[in-house]
């Protein structure tokens, strides 16, 4: 039931995000309209594709280090991958696929670095040295970030800025096209790790006891969080509160076994990122919001009602 | 190779990384099919040090640990959580979590990667939860047990793992005397009826001097004996080991260990 309903919502937002836009497009011109297959329909398509990968991975990492109010850009990579945009933004860097590309790679050099310092310990990632590393490797990213923006022209400021708040106005086919081919298998590499997260959140040596080779599966699901994480951002900037607020919504619907929630939190985080993006797209036309404000705008006050559930339970 | 040997400690050392001493030195356990040992010693004598070795949680630097004759350290842990159920002394409740599902957690090492659970593994959970006497408690949350409920509902999670060593890391902290004696008549049964090898580490003397075949005493990392209760458990090893006086005696044909109120000292 919780399912079906699920999967409606999903087909509802996806129908709405088709059919609204800056052009009217009346009802029975929708499957011919050229507005529709080559602007309106990808851009859902990536919405979903998104939102759901920032949930599945915000889901994971809040099981792996151990604290529900954890956020996939906890762990320095919306830092890294922002400043890799932004300096792509200030060399002018000219292909369509510079932007995603120096925003991806920026996100995979802040990962290598996290996973890098919180090793340093020992042998053993350590889920509290990773969160302070990510704070660290994402503080640093910040500041380089904003002495590139300041030392750069108005025109390029404006555009790192709205980067930064992520929008998905850059979708097409082919962007759909090589975010499908790559994030399904950092998604099944966290789906299966379901069982295992249940088991961690006993505590490492516990999981052992029942079973699990717990350093692999930890660092399985911090690479692939990571890398779907970085996907998402280099294809649509950093787009917040998406990946914090759903998998906690999901927590409160579904329970707190993975097997059902992960996939959970990947349909719902899909539906919140298409109507989040369907609002940023009409709310304002013809200019458009970037998508992170409309999500921000959501999930600050569903977040709170969920901290203030959480605390009074 | 005798048969029914399950655990095999031989004259283990450890010590832990950077440290000028060993943590524990020339400790030996050797555990059958049917037997309870119990393991005693004071707080720091090496207890949960020896514990960590016997499961291959880390290697000794000196002696071997043996699982079913393999060296422990070399068991995958899947394929260890088939043979060793472990009862820790911590674990987080990260999660709110209902018993059935907590009790479902012992069945991973059984169960395929993607597949779902099978109506074996149900029903394996369903005698793990009848034969600690937690059936009841089945859909209760875990925060609303008691902390004796607690351990049964723990212990039955390691039972559902079915395995044929059962170790427990001090069950009976912070438990009352029913649910004491509630926990250690469990294990005795587990061990005489179903054949369970069983570790237990405790801070109750006497509790297993009544309930264990054979006693381990720690000190410092050493054994400061090892055999029955009534062989280990004598006035000047106990009163050696723990630092304080003590009188032994016979109850029930086990040892009971009493100990005394200091004398004033009269000016």
């Amino acid at each position: 039931m919780k399912w079906l309903g699920l999967a409606a919502a999903a087909m509802a937002a996806l129908a709405l995000a088709v059919a609204l836009g800056p052009t009217h497009v009346p009802l029975g011109a929708l499957p011919t309209s050229d507005i529709v297959r080559t602007l309106r329909l990808p851009r859902a398509v990536l919405a979903f594709g998104v939102g759901g990968s920032l949930a599945l991975a915000g889901a994971g990492l809040q099981a792996l280090v151990r604290n529900p109010l954890a956020d996939p850009y906890l762990l320095g990579l919306s830092g890294g991958a922002g400043l890799g945009a932004v300096l792509g933004i200030a060399l002018h860097l000219a292909s369509p696929w510079a932007l995603p590309l120096a925003a991806f790679g920026g996100g995979l050099a802040a990962m290598a670095l996290v996973y890098r310092l919180a090793l340093l310990g020992g042998g053993a990632l350590d889920p509290r040295v990773l969160i302070l590393a990510g704070v660290a490797v994402g503080a640093f990213a910040a500041a380089v970030t904003t002495a590139v923006v300041s030392l750069s022209e108005p025109a390029e400021l404006r555009n790192a800025l709205l980067w930064l708040w992520g929008g998905l106005s850059g979708a097409s086919w082919d962007t759909v096209l090589v975010f499908c081919a790559y994030a399904p298998l950092p998604a099944a590499v966290l789906l299966a790790a379901a069982r295992p997260l249940d088991l961690l959140a006993l505590g490492e040596e516990p999981a052992r006891h029942l079973g699990v080779e717990v350093e692999p599966w930890k660092r399985r699901v911090y690479f692939a969080a990571s890398l779907l994480t970085a996907a998402a951002v280099a294809v649509s900037g950093v787009i917040g509160f998406v990946g914090l607020v759903v998998p906690h919504a999901m927590r409160a619907l579904w329970g707190h076994r993975h097997r059902p929630l992960l996939p959970a939190a990947f349909l719902a985080g899909g539906t919140l990122l298409v109507l989040a993006d369907t609002v940023a797209r009409v709310a304002v036309a013809p200019r458009e919001l970037p998508v992170g404000i409309v999500t921000a705008l959501v999930g600050v006050p569903v977040f709170a009602l969920l901290l203030r559930r959480w605390t009074a339970g | 190779m005798d048969g029914g040997l399950i655990l095999e400690v031989r004259d283990v050392a450890y010590r832990y990384p950077g440290a000028a001493a060993d943590a524990l030195a020339g400790a030996s356990l050797a555990v059958r099919a049917g037997e309870v040992h119990a393991v005693l010693g004071p707080n720091g004598s090496g207890k949960t040090t020896l514990l960590r070795v016997a499961l291959g949680l880390v290697r000794p630097r000196a002696g071997t640990a043996a699982i079913l004759g393999r060296p422990a350290a070399r068991w995958p842990r899947r394929a260890l959580a088939r043979v060793v159920g472990v009862v820790p002394q911590r674990e987080d409740n990260l999660f709110p979590q209902r018993v059935r599902d907590t009790v479902l957690l012992g069945r991973y090492a059984r169960l395929s990667l993607w597949g779902a659970e099978r109506p074996d593994d149900y029903a394996a959970v369903q005698r793990a939860l009848e034969r600690c006497d937690v059936a009841a408690l089945a859909d209760r949350w875990l925060w609303t047990l008691s902390g004796g409920e607690y351990q049964r509902v723990r212990v039955a999670r390691a039972l559902a793992q079915e395995p044929r060593l059962l170790v427990l890391d001090e069950p009976t902290a912070s438990v009352d005397l029913r649910h004491e004696m509630e926990l250690f008549e469990l294990v005795r049964g587990l061990a005489d009826r179903d054949g369970l090898a069983v570790v237990v580490v405790t801070h109750h003397v006497n509790l297993a001097a009544r309930f264990a075949d054979c006693v381990l005493l720690l000190a410092g990392g050493r054994p400061a004996g090892a055999g029955t209760p009534a062989e280990v458990l004598v006035r000047d090893t106990v009163e050696r080991v723990f630092a304080w006086p003590v009188a032994v005696v016979p109850f029930d044909g086990r040892p009971q260990v009493i100990p005394l109120r200091q004398r004033k000292e009269t000016p």
